[in-house]
Formats: C-alpha cells, sequence, structure tokens
C-alpha cells in the first residue's frame, strides 16, 4: 500500500486558518490527499498554496456525474517539487458551469483550462483565451460529457 | 483549429512596411511540415527572419481517447493507451496499469515489477533514439537519423518478440504482463544491450563536436527554469535547465528505488543540454536494464487475483474455476471499487499522468491522461518569440513533442 500522506499536508491547516470557510472536506485515500475547495475561493486557495511551495500545477480535468444536480468535479492537480508533495483540489460545479480561471496562478492552466472548456463545456471566466482547442472551432456539443454518445451526434461541418 | 480562431489579423492593411522597409509577413508552418514530426500548425508572424509571435493550432490528431476508455472495460482500455504517445507505448501501459492496480489494490510479483522497468528504459532507449534521429536530421545531420534507427530497429524487433507487436505493445496490462516473457528474451536484450553505449559513442562522435551542430544548438532555444516550469514542462528539459527531478527517484515506482542510476543535469536550458541530457540518459537506462538482466527474480508474471487478472491458457483446459473467471473477465470484465486514483510516472518526455475515477462499474467513469507533451507545447510560442526562424526549427526538435501525446 502507498503511505499515508495524512501528516505530510500541512497545507490544510495553513488554509483553514487563511481561508477560513474554504474548505469543504479534506479525503485521504490510497495515500492520496483531496480537498474539496468552495467554488468561489478557488482562486486564492490555489494562490496561496503556490506560496506554499505547490509551483506546479500538474494537470487540470473535470468528471462528469451526470445526472447529478451538481454534475461536474473540477479537478486541479498539484505538485510541490521542494517537498516532493502532491494534492488534489476539487469543486463540485451545478448550473452556471463557470468556475474562476487560475491562469492568474499558473500559466501552464491556459491550455487546461481550454481543454475542459472545450470537451466538457465549463466556462472560465478569467481567462484570457477561451477558446476550443482540440475540436473545430464550429463544432457542436462538448465530448466529453456523459450525455454526449460516444460516436458522436453528427459528421457534418456546419460552414462546409 | 480553424482560421477563425486565427491570432492574427491577415488583411495586408494589417501588415504595413516597417522602417526598414521590410514587411511584416505571416506564415503558416505545418501541419504538414516536416520538422513538426505530426501534425502541428504553428503560426507566425515575421520580421524579417525574426519571430515577432508564434501561435500553435493543435487538435489535428484529437480521436477522442479519453471519451473511448470510457466506453471499453478497463482491461480493454489497455490497448488505447499504446496509441497516446506512439514512441512510448509501453510507458504509457505502464503508467495506466500503475492506476489501476491503485485502484483494485493489486500487489504485483516482483518479477513483473522488475519487468516491467527494464521495458519502460528499453522504451526510453527507443524513444530518445527516434528524437535524437529526427531533431538531428532536421539540423542537416541525416547519417545519425540512419545509425540510430538502425538500433531502433533491434529494439522494435524485441519488443516483438515479447508482445508480437512492434509498436502497438499492450504488454504490460494491470495485474502484471500479458504473457510470460519468451525464451531467449534476456540473450536478446543482453546482445542489445551489450553493444548499445558503443552506438552512443557513435551518435555522440558525429554531433557532440560537430561545428555545425554546436552552432545551431548551443545557446538557442533558451528558457529559465522557472518559465518552463510555469508552463507546464517536465522531463528531460527541466533537467537540461537545472533541476535534478526525475519521478523515478523522487515518487519511485514499480521498484525503481532497487536500481542505481544518474539523474543527468546540465546548467545551460539550451538545445544543446537537452542533446546532453537526453544522451546521457540512454547511457542510464542501459545502466538499469543491464541490473534488471542481472537480479530479476524468479517466480509468477501477474499477480494471484483471479477476480482481475485473467488465467493461464493451460489452467482454462484443466480447471473449471479458471474457466469461469476467464468466461467472466471477457464478458463483463472486473468491477473496481469506487474511488480514484493519480499515478504519475517518468516517460520519456517527462511527467505522464493517469488520473482514473470508478464509479464502481466495470468500465471507467473518467481517465485522464496528464500527457508531457501537452504541456511542453505551451512552452513552444515563449520559446519561438524574438528568435530567428531557423533556431525554431531547433528549438521545436529539442522539445520533442509527440503530437499523439498532444491531443489525443
Amino acid at each position: 500500500m502507498p503511505p499515508d500522506t495524512r501528516n505530510a499536508t500541512p497545507a490544510v491547516a495553513a488554509i483553514e486558518e487563511r481561508l477560513p470557510g474554504a474548505i469543504e472536506e479534506v479525503s485521504y485515500a490510497l495515500g492520496e490527499t483531496t480537498l474539496w475547495i468552495a467554488k468561489e475561493q478557488i482562486v486564492p486557495v490555489c494562490r496561496f498554496l503556490k506560496e506554499q511551495g505547490f509551483i506546479r500545477l500538474s494537470g487540470l480535468t473535470a468528471v462528469d456525474r451526470f445526472p447529478a444536480k451538481e454534475r461536474f468535479e473540477v479537478v486541479y492537480l498539484l505538485h510541490s517539487v521542494s517537498a516532493n508533495l502532491r494534492l488534489r483540489l476539487k469543486c463540485r460545479l451545478g448550473e452556471p458551469f463557470e468556475i474562476d480561471s487560475v491562469t492568474g496562478v499558473w500559466k501552464s492552466a491556459n491550455w487546461y483550462e481550454r481543454e475542459v472548456f472545450d470537451l466538457f463545456g465549463i466556462v472560465f471566466p478569467g481567462h484570457p483565451d477561451l477558446r476550443r482547442i482540440m475540436m473545430p472551432e464550429n463544432w457542436q456539443g462538448h465530448p466529453l460529457r456523459k450525455d454526449y454518445p460516444v460516436h458522436g451526434h453528427k459528421y457534418d461541418y456546419k460552414d462546409e | 483549429m480553424s482560421d477563425a480562431a486565427s491570432p492574427f489579423d491577415l488583411s495586408s492593411e494589417a501588415q504595413p512596411e516597417t522602417a526598414g522597409g521590410a514587411r511584416r509577413m505571416v506564415l503558416n508552418m505545418g501541419p504538414q511540415h516536416p520538422s513538426t514530426h505530426g501534425v502541428l500548425r504553428v503560426l507566425i508572424e515575421l520580421e524579417g527572419e525574426t519571430i515577432t509571435k508564434a501561435a500553435p493550432d493543435i487538435g489535428y490528431l484529437h480521436t477522442g481517447i479519453e471519451k473511448q476508455c470510457e466506453a471499453l472495460t478497463w482491461h480493454q482500455a489497455v490497448t488505447l493507451t499504446d496509441r497516446v504517445d506512439y514512441l512510448a507505448n509501453l510507458s504509457n501501459n505502464l503508467g495506466y496499469a500503475l492506476a489501476v492496480e491503485k485502484l483494485l489494490r493489486l500487489e504485483i510479483p516482483p518479477k513483473a515489477q522488475w519487468m516491467r522497468v527494464l521495458l519502460a528504459e528499453l522504451t526510453r532507449i527507443n524513444s530518445h533514439l527516434v528524437w535524437l534521429g529526427t531533431s538531428a536530421m532536421d539540423l542537416g545531420a541525416m547519417t545519425v537519423f540512419f545509425y540510430c534507427f538502425r538500433e531502433r530497429e533491434n529494439l522494435l524487433k524485441i519488443f516483438e518478440m515479447f508482445s508480437g507487436q512492434r509498436m502497438m505493445t499492450s504488454y504490460i496490462r494491470p495485474g502484471g504482463l500479458a504473457l510470460e516473457p519468451p525464451r531467449g528474451w534476456d540473450k536478446a536484450v543482453r546482445d542489445f544491450i551489450g553493444g548499445f553505449p558503443e552506438k552512443v559513442d557513435e551518435y555522440e562522435a558525429l554531433l557532440s563536436k560537430n561545428p555545425i551542430f554546436l552552432n545551431r544548438t548551443r545557446g538557442v532555444g533558451y528558457l529559465s527554469l522557472d518559465e518552463l516550469m510555469e508552463y507546464g514542462v517536465t522531463g528531460p528539459l527541466l533537467r537540461a535547465a537545472g533541476l535534478a527531478w526525475d519521478i523515478r527517484k523522487a515518487e519511485p515506482y514499480s521498484s525503481y528505488e532497487k536500481f542505481e542510476f544518474d539523474i543527468p543535469t546540465r546548467p545551460e536550458g539550451d538545445v544543446y543540454a537537452r542533446y546532453q541530457v537526453r544522451v546521457e540518459e540512454m547511457r542510464q537506462s542501459a545502466r538499469i536494464v543491464n541490473q534488471a538482466l542481472d537480479g530479476m527474480p524468479e517466480g509468477p508474471y501477474q499477480a494471484d487475483a483471479p477476480h482481475a487478472v485473467l488465467p493461464e491458457r493451460e489452467k482454462m483446459k484443466t480447471e473449471m474455476e479458471a474457466l469461469i473467471y476467464h468466461f467472466k473477465l471477457v464478458y463483463e470484465g472486473y468491477r473496481t471499487p469506487p474511488g480514484e486514483a493519480y499515478q504519475v510516472i517518468e516517460s520519456p518526455r517527462g511527467e505522464l499522468g493517469y488520473y482514473v475515477v470508478s464509479d464502481g462499474s466495470a468500465k471507467p467513469c473518467r481517465v485522464y491522461m496528464r500527457t508531457p507533451s501537452f504541456g511542453t507545447l505551451q512552452a513552444l510560442a515563449p520559446m519561438f518569440e524574438g528568435r530567428l526562424i531557423a533556431d525554431a526549427i531547433a528549438c521545436m526538435g529539442s522539445l520533442d513533442f509527440v503530437l499523439g501525446d498532444v491531443d489525443r
């Protein structure tokens, strides 16, 4: 079994002190730490964690829990090279599917958020250049949503 | 992926003459440009020979692999991981297998772990050989390309020996390996790896002191370590900018902690430093392969977990339970406990992460691939801007991205 990182996350206490109420829930499983963050607080929490050494955003993605009401979970995979620690932040998202962009914290979030916007249809207010990145510009729908069939809706391109 | 998305104003009025009389020009590089090694399109704005703005346009190879994974069982999805980074198939197999095994809480026998290390290192050599050959060819050194592909051919033959496939191996699977390693595998690997360091000397003899190569690569494509990290770059590129961070050492997986090897670093952060780091990595990989050959443990090649691992062919003919398990596993797959796991490994290109989410069924709820090339490519535009167009080719080669890995 992987080691328990419970004691290895002083970040949790630090966030609770600095930004009370930002953490909704903490869970430890399979040696990994997940913090559920209140949606409005995601940018301040990320900025704070970056100051705490989480200088890398390893990845950013989403999970669709359709047909749940708060259907999307936006997932931030953080990494601190100096402390050799990994941390996962998650936010639940209901309608409207919007969450503030963290491009101001990590530049690498630029394409990661564009990908999530393209494939899940989640909007990131504050993103400098929110366009589709994988699918053609005139594509309809967002393929990674659970209510989007694997074989797609249509094969014709609109303006061709 | 269309002109509507163009960040440039392409009308002629928008391209006034500069003071020197030169016109600003917008150049469309790709999607079929030979130096992009895949289908990448880069829009470049030029002033004379200097790039003032660059915008990569990706998505030409997007095949929805993450979506397709959700339609297959956990076991079937292995075959898709081969197709993500098609130059490092076994690394992708390994990342996915480790993530799923984390969910299943499987213990993998030592022989399978060591064999995985051996194959992952052969894959690293394979990938670096393709990189070295093609990026040197972009700079005009044809011979290196033929030398590298000569060795790569032998490696592909070894992969074929193991799995029956040259590239789309699917040999490392959740639970262990797909098959018992074939008879004579150790001799084949030993023959290859025994002569390999001399072959690396040959490449270095062609390039390391070659004045044309030095002029094209030294001091070219520099980005500071902080900038590289900020853009999501990982792996050899960071090590060539001075950071001794390697996931094999920092977060060992598959018993990498039992192997001795060094992390090569260079402080310069230019194209030449990246060349030096990758060449040294090939030597270190050969070192690891030798240790794996000498210390290969005996034992089973798959975990003892009949609920998740396909039974051996022989047992199916003699044991009824094995036949039942086989039928169940093929017909409906195995269920994983609900939960999520994130597993990172050091692929030849950098940090490869698999974030898998299970809802308790036999099919993945979500498979997210944190591919190294996607992060790396974000550093392309800042690396291009302000540099000469001829240097762009050297930069692009040194980034070593695979478009299948970018677009997925």
